[in-house]
């Protein structure tokens, strides 16, 4: 009798090299942080993030002195590069919640070796967004305006906008992302110190080794393994996954409520908070992925970081692209069938009105060029991979430059018509913020366990098991 | 070393090796059990005795204090400082549910971690196990197993003999 084929064959490629055991691993991933591998890629990186850092510094004190007329925001388009920076940033945020919290509760093990990375890449995406709003202010020195509590006027909030929801939302965001990260890096942070001494680490000293331990020791609680410490810990994780399955959501639907319940038309849409999910979703992909391939190479992860990952994450690419396509096509759905003038104004107006090109070059970059990866062979080229998420990322901005922009830019009565002409403190402190984001990675990189060493440890042996039976 | 003991402690190299010890200990009775696993090792919790965790009780009452409490601070702050909106009513409460679905996820959180070092008993940067030689490779790639001296069945030649048994990589005593 010949044998039945097993209903879900095993994938032929496993998602950790063969031979990898627990303590390659450890030694692997530890040797990173300890050891400072590949300075001369790291310096240069760092010094120029570094150097952005410093022109958003510049920035932000010019604004400060100047006031945010130095921006090119006026009325009608009061908005400009904040929100879209803000709106931007907060989507590649997601991906990083998405993938270690959504993909865990998926059982996906795929995620393992890319969530600690991805997470840090939500906190630092969150420190840039955050700043937006809060420089947007004017006067950011009353941000804590925003806040409930008991001031000398009596006033509160308004608790119905969805402008004060924002600010509930990112910063639980913020702080829960934060959690979460760093309750994962507990154990990690033990090895560290514990590996800190030990002879194979290249390079280091009596002084340092102890002082390595030292800080790792504080910064890991005294962590120590306790099978009744694991046993509260996965039960921790594992909600604080489920409750940031939900919240992921709910931060960008409150972001795309943020226009939605405004009358703009281009912006009063009822497809605006999942479309700005999914966008979200696909943005954070590109953006791990923009980050991933470099640093793969760079630290020789390709037997953690298979190329394998590299392809799934261009299947999800796929799919929220294609959500996202959905929504423009949504939005020019509603736009001719409601027979609103406004609407159809707004949606010919994209097309063809002064902002015409970028919302050109936002097909191009945003529908056109993912479809490059239908090709399994596009999907595991990782030069053509990157420079797709690459695009990708632009295309996304384009996409909320467009949303925030054109909606504006022509209100309801011809009189009260402008244009926006974002100036160098406009696009400095955008580029200043993606240097404060790159900065904070290489520093992530370079005194943090990139990957979970505690969690490839788990998947190594459950590997191993899957390979002898 | 000098001083008193506070119980016996093995090594592992495989956490096969170690499951088959911890069963092998715990079916010859003993209870006062700690094991350290450098990752969640299945089975582990069971063998233990370990009661069941209860984060989940404590997250799920922090869920009704936030969502209570944030629901209650949108309604007495619409009331302590009325706006009428377009005529809407003062109790508007489908406007209250963003903040109170984000407040009750913030408060879970802190809750759960804050929870989570309490019962831990961390941070506590001493403990008598990180004298044990080798125990550094608990965090990275060694199972250890300890018998506390209070178990009640310890005996410092008797306990030695079964663990040595289990064929472990080294046995250690564990310093005061």
């Amino acid at each position: 009798m010949p044998e039945s084929p097993p209903i879900f064959p095993p994938t032929a490629e496993p998602i950790v090299a063969a031979g990898e055991t627990l303590e390659s691993v450890t030694r692997h991933i530890a040797s990173i942080p300890l050891e400072h591998p590949h300075p001369k890629f790291w310096w240069p990186v760092f010094g120029l993030s570094f150097c952005l850092v410093l022109l958003l510094a510049v920035s932000i004190g010019w604004l400060f002195l100047r006031g945010v007329g130095a921006w090119g925001i006026n009325i009608p388009v009061a908005w400009g590069f904040a929100i879209v920076n803000f709106v931007w940033w907060i989507g590649i945020g997601h991906a990083g919640t998405f993938i270690s919290a959504i993909l865990l509760l998926l059982n996906q093990q795929w995620r393992t070796s890319i969530n600690r990375l991805t997470e840090a890449m939500t906190l630092f995406a969150v420190a840039c967004a955050a700043m937006f709003p809060l420089l947007h202010l004017g006067r950011p020195q009353y941000f804590y305006w925003l806040l409930p509590y008991p001031d000398t006027m009596g006033v509160w909030p308004q608790f119905r906008s969805p402008l004060v929801w924002d600010v509930f939302a990112v910063s639980t965001y913020g702080i829960v992302s934060l959690l979460f990260w760093y309750v994962g890096l507990l154990p990690d942070l033990a090895a560290l110190r514990d590996r800190a001494g030990a002879a194979s680490v290249r390079g280091s000293t009596p002084f340092l080794s102890s002082l390595r331990a030292r800080i790792y020791g504080i910064m890991s609680f005294g962590w120590r393994g306790d099978a009744h410490h694991w046993q509260h810990y996965e039960k921790v994780y594992i909600i604080l996954a489920g409750l940031a399955t939900p919240l992921v959501v709910s931060v960008h639907s409150i972001v795309g409520l943020d226009f939605a319940i405004a009358l703009v038309p281009g912006w009063h849409s009822t497809i605006f908070p999942p479309y700005f999910v999914a966008g979200a979703i696909y943005s954070g992909f590109a953006m791990v992925l923009t980050l991933v391939i470099p640093l793969r190479r760079v630290y020789h992860l390709k037997n953690y970081i298979t190329t394998r990952h590299l392809e799934l994450m261009a299947k999800v690419l796929m799919v929220t692209g294609w959500i996202v396509i959905y929504g423009y096509y949504a939005e020019f759905y509603a736009a001719w069938r409601s027979g609103d003038i406004y609407e159809a104004y707004m949606a010919a107006n994209r097309a063809v009105g002064p902002y015409a090109p970028w919302f050109w070059l936002l097909v191009a970059c945003n529908l056109l060029s993912p479809q490059v990866l239908w090709f399994k062979s596009m999907r595991r080229h990782t030069i053509v991979l990157w420079i797709i998420s690459i695009t990708v990322n632009i295309g996304m901005w384009l996409e909320r430059f467009i949303i925030v922009v054109t909606s504006l830019h022509r209100d309801f009565l011809p009189s009260s018509w402008g244009m926006f002409h974002p100036t160098f403190w406009d696009w400095s402190t955008f580029i200043g913020t993606i240097g404060f984001f790159c900065a904070l990675v290489f520093l992530f990189v370079r005194y943090l366990p990139a990957i979970s060493m505690s969690e490839m440890r788990k998947l190594v042996v459950h590997e191993k098991e899957s390979e002898l039976s | 070393m000098s001083g008193p003991r506070t119980g016996l402690i093995a090594r592992f190299e495989s956490p096969d090796a170690f499951l088959a010890a911890l069963r092998r200990v715990h079916d010859a009775g003993y209870t006062r059990l700690e094991a350290f696993a450098p990752y969640p090792v299945e089975g582990m919790d069971e063998l233990l005795r370990l009661p069941p965790t209860p984060v989940a009780w404590i997250m799920g009452a922090a869920a009704i204090a936030g969502s209570s409490g944030a629901y209650g601070l949108q309604y007495w702050a619409t009331h302590d400082y009325p706006i009428n909106v377009g005529g809407r009513p003062l109790h508007s409460w489908p406007a209250f549910i963003p903040i109170t679905f984000e407040l009750t996820v913030l408060t879970v959180s802190i809750t759960g971690v804050v929870a989570l070092l309490w019962l831990c008993g961390l941070p506590r940067l001493h403990h008598a196990v990180f004298h044990v030689r080798g125990f550094e490779h608990a965090s990275q790639d060694r199972f250890f197993l300890r018998i506390r001296a209070e178990d009640p069945r310890f005996d410092t030649e008797k306990t030695r003999a079964l663990l040595a048994a289990t064929d472990p990589e080294a046995i250690e005593e564990v310093p005061a």
